[in-house]
């Protein structure tokens, strides 16, 4: 305890001595960065962990006193550090509520990234991350490889197997299992080095960003993106060569790989002069136009990546920016729309998709409460910390179906698996679509089925 | 602590509502002020039952309570300056019951001032206290400060605004204190309670008054090229029998760093702007925000703005709302003062305040709300050096004693905490004092609520007592 005394207006355990910062070695936290923190708390109820257990050590404030602590020496960086700042989705809403400008996100990247360099986590965490961040995300043919396997068990009938058989729930695995997401039957890898025409005259010429997962998980996302995009106008590229973004890596503290693949990708998004670089996933993109912070000044990748972010468009702000040109049918829908945190919070875009979704035909949009309060996807976060993932994702079905909305609308392929399962688990009947889905769904001629209007 | 203690606690909360460690102490060390304390175990009740029974465990043990809602405060109400439990009302947040026609609603303590606003909105209503840091203060924390904001000056504080409480004294007796009328027979104990900061009783349920939202709110932007102009302008127009809903103000280098951040579109090279707004019937704002255009102008306004729709005021209002924050981003520290003065002395009040500031070498920011005279002087300095830290001290007590001189008070919404309880006798006689002694051993007759606050510790000792150097970085709001 360290307390004023009374009498003598002096604290009890004050040290003078310089204690040793806690933190040693490369990409640590700064103090330029977290002494604009004025510890007002602001951001306390904007935090979706705060918001749960109402714990200072699970607040942003608290988080980043925790860090300021280990760097003066007066906490260790052990396992009540680790365990809050693993807790932190990385969401960023704090950044959107701290008056002063912390950047947060930041912050915790690089606390991550000492976790990683001085920490030992248990054998298995050691062994799974290994695996997932330096073995399987950085290499597209291992990750095809895997997600064969995986669409073996979800198409062979084990799924249903495992499902029934009350095995996974055994091992408590039953609501982790829902949160995985579906393989599909063609991958986007084979879409890569292709050019799609834009249709009618060419307005630009813009790079796809295929991602990882993304592209074993969300190729028909992807086919989406594309047909919205060179129907208004735009010529479509997907660049060989190009790797993971690195985004889950550094959120993961793993900055050496995150770097790897930054390195590569500015490779192939910069050969060419591209109007535009276009991504359909928010987290992605929040990493991507935030390249330059994983390069000291001196290195030249930094400045590259500081003309990669004058490239770098979420698919919502490009499209916004540039007009919607393609003529729409109208879909009779009524939607509301969940803000990405990674959008809102990491790239401060919330109105872009918002015209986007207007600007259908016959659309109505009703906002939903906490809109802009993480769906508990956050990367990884739901299959690290799958309890805490479901509570909020509780939450925010109960937000969405207050509305009334027939289907959920967001901007990022993790939002979408979340809340679809979300949608499963909570029976809410609600369908989650991404806005270029949407888009997508009103330019295509097809006349609309009788069970949906979608 | 005793581990029997924290056994007996966790027996009482479960472990999960027990924090002891010395990793978790070190977190409840800080509020959103310069003061830091920390306590020996932090517990989060989720109900009246718990309150009472750990407030009975600190009676056996002899041990003191501090309450705590979101630990935003200013003047060090919620740290445990001697040590022992720190009652975190974080989990008994929950709307207990809005009652739209009779314009009420019941909460308890750890409810956000702003959840509260959201939640009664579809039903046409408000809560009209708004703190600056009402995303994240707590209503238990607003009524234990008898906490304003701008809308002060048209709604009052929050006092105005509760009706009802119910309260675990410390023998851990329950009382409810008030109704849900305005007015009850007897002693007003609701409105002794509330800015009682923590020291009479735990707050365990509030009711509250909540207000209609106006048809129509007009928020106008005055620009000045003197600061003279500006504080006349509010003069005049107070003056003339208009009651803004809010008159703020911000001093030239003030709004300079809230520019640079929050791009409302205050001019750079301008001495000082006032926010104002006017609400009511759609007609009756129009009227009035016309007559105070007309003041502005004969008082030399540069420029006077209308905030077009909603989003150009959400805008101006950020500017204000945010303005502590973004000088954050100016200076490493710094520390916030609270005191108030009659609005007719504004214009001498800043120029002493600008020559303090010469004197001490800080640059000394000015923000408030002049509508009703609570200055808020914002001392930039840098916390991790010593020396600093003890001047901006000094030059605090100097403008708090130039705000008594000029006829105000020590404090206008922060209240007095562990920051200003040595000032009390520049307002305050002993004999004033001691009737304040005698009304609070009367609630809390040891001292086991929130000990160390409020009133002076050396008796009859008017000295200004130094503060410690904050151990650790993080400024000051």
């Amino acid at each position: 305890m360290s307390h004023v005394s009374p009498a003598t207006g002096a604290l009890e355990s004050a040290s003078p001595v310089h204690r040793e910062s806690g933190f040693h070695g490369p990409d640590r936290p700064k103090d330029v960065d977290y002494l604009h923190c004025i510890h007002c708390g602001l951001c306390l109820n904007q935090c979706p962990t705060y918001r749960l257990w109402g714990l200072e050590a699970d607040s942003p404030r608290g988080r980043i006193r925790q860090m300021v602590l280990v760097d003066e020496g007066r906490l260790p960086l052990g396992d009540s550090f680790v365990r809050h700042i693993d807790q932190c989705l990385d969401c960023r809403a704090c950044e959107t509520a701290c008056p002063a400008g912390v950047e947060y996100g930041k912050l915790v990247e690089a606390a991550r990234a000492q976790i990683e360099q001085n920490y030992r986590r248990p054998f298995s965490s050691r062994i799974a991350r290994s695996l997932v961040y330096r073995h399987l995300l950085p290499y597209p043919r291992r990750i095809a490889a895997v997600a064969r396997l995986v669409r073996l068990y979800q198409n062979s009938g084990l799924k249903t197997a495992a499902r029934q058989s009350g095995l996974l729930r055994l091992f408590g695995l039953a609501d982790r299992e829902k949160l995985m997401p579906p393989v599909e039957q063609v991958f986007f890898f084979s879409r890569l080095g292709q050019t799609f025409p834009a249709q009618g005259q060419r307005r630009a010429r813009v790079a796809l960003f295929a991602g990882c997962i993304s592209q074993v998980s969300f190729a028909a996302l992807h086919e989406a993106t594309i047909r919205v995009l060179t129907a208004n106008g735009c010529e479509v590229v997907v660049p060989e060569g190009q790797l993971c973004c690195g985004a889950l890596a550094a959120h993961a503290g793993v900055r050496d790989i995150a770097r790897q693949l930054a390195r590569a990708n500015l490779d192939v998004f910069l050969r060419e002069g591209f109007d535009a670089v276009i991504t359909n996933a928010a987290g992605c993109g929040s990493t991507l136009k935030e390249y330059d912070q994983l390069f000291s000044a001196d290195d030249p990748a930094h400045r590259k990546a500081l003309e990669f972010r004058r490239k770098m468009r979420d698919a919502t702000e490009f499209l916004d920016s540039l007009g919607l040109t393609a003529p729409m049918r109208e879909l009779r829908v009524h939607v509301t729309y969940q803000d990405s945190c990674h959008l809102a919070h990491g790239q401060k875009i919330r109105e872009a998709p918002r015209r986007l979704i207007r600007a259908v035909p016959g659309v109505e949009l009703t906002e939903m409460r906490l809109s802009d309060n993480c769906c508990g996807s956050a990367g990884v976060y739901n299959v690290t910390q799958t309890q805490t993932s479901l509570e909020l994702l509780a939450e925010k079905m109960q937000c969405a179906a207050e509305t009334g909305a027939e289907a959920i609308v967001t901007a990022n392929p993790g939002c979408l698996l979340q809340m679809r399962a979300g949608s499963e688990i909570h029976k809410t009947g609600q369908q989650v679509l991404h806005v270029m889905e949407l888009l997508d769904r009103a330019l295509r001629d097809v006349p609309a089925s009788a069970t949906s209007r979608l | 602590m005793q581990r029997t203690i924290i056994r007996e606690l966790e027996r009482l909360l479960g472990s999960s509502g027990v924090l002891s460690s010395p990793e978790d102490l070190l977190l409840y060390e800080y509020d959103g002020s310069v003061e830091e304390a920390g306590p020996d175990a932090i517990v989060f009740p989720r109900r009246k039952q718990d309150v009472v029974e750990i407030v009975k465990l600190a009676n056996r043990y002899d041990l003191s309570i501090v309450g705590r809602g979101a630990g935003t405060g200013l003047s060090g109400g919620a740290l445990a300056r001697e040590g022992g439990i720190v009652l975190a009302f974080s989990r008994m947040n929950h709307i207990l019951e809005i009652d739209a026609e009779n314009q009420r609603a019941v909460v308890e303590p750890g409810v956000v001032n702003l959840d509260l606003s959201r939640a009664a909105e579809k039903y046409g209503l408000y809560f009209a206290p708004d703190p600056s840091s009402q995303k994240s203060c707590t209503i238990g924390g607003n009524v234990s400060e008898n906490s304003g904001g701008p809308h002060t000056l048209a709604y009052g504080v929050t006092s105005n605004h509760v009706t009802g409480l119910e309260v675990v004294m410390p023998d851990a007796k329950v009382i409810r204190l008030g109704g849900r009328a305005m007015e009850t027979p007897g002693y007003d104990l609701t409105g002794l309670m509330i800015g009682s900061e923590g020291t009479f009783a735990l707050v365990t349920e509030v009711t509250v008054r909540l207000l209609r939202l106006p048809e129509d709110v007009r928020t106008l932007l005055a620009i000045y090229d003197s600061l003279g102009d500006a504080t006349d302008s509010v003069v005049d127009i107070t003056a003339r029998g208009i009651i803004p809903a809010a008159c703020e103000m911000l001093d030239g280098w003030t709004l300079r760093a809230v520019e640079a951040y929050v791009h409302a579109g205050f001019p750079l090279d301008s001495a000082a702007v006032l926010l104002m707004e006017v609400e009511g019937v759609r007609e009756a704002a129009e009227t009035q925000a016309d007559e105070i255009i007309e003041v502005c102008r004969r008082h030399n306004a540069r420029e006077v703005r209308r905030a077009r729709d909603a989003r150009e005021r959400a805008l101006l209002w950020k500017g204000r709302k945010e303005a502590f924050g973004a000088v954050g981003r100016v200076s490493p520290s710094y520390y916030v003062l609270d005191g108030v003065i009659p609005r007719t002395k504004l214009t001498p009040t800043l120029l002493r305040i600008e020559e303090i500031a010469k004197r001490y070498g800080f640059v000394i920011g000015n923000i408030f709300h002049a509508g009703d005279g609570n200055l808020h002087p914002l001392i930039l300095f840098d916390h991790r050096d010593r020396d600093q830290f003890r001047r901006a001290r000094a030059a605090g007590a100097e403008i708090m004693q130039l705000c008594v001189e000029m006829g105000g008070t020590l404090t206008g919404e922060h209240g007095v905490g562990m920051e200003k309880n040595e000032l009390m006798p520049l307002m305050f006689t002993e004999t004033d004092l001691d009737l304040m002694r005698k009304v609070r051993a009367a609630f809390n007759p040891v001292g086991r609520l929130n000990p160390g606050k409020v009133l002076p510790l050396g008796k009859g000792c008017g000295e200004t007592r130094l503060q410690p150097f904050p151990q650790s970085a993080g400024g000051n709001a």
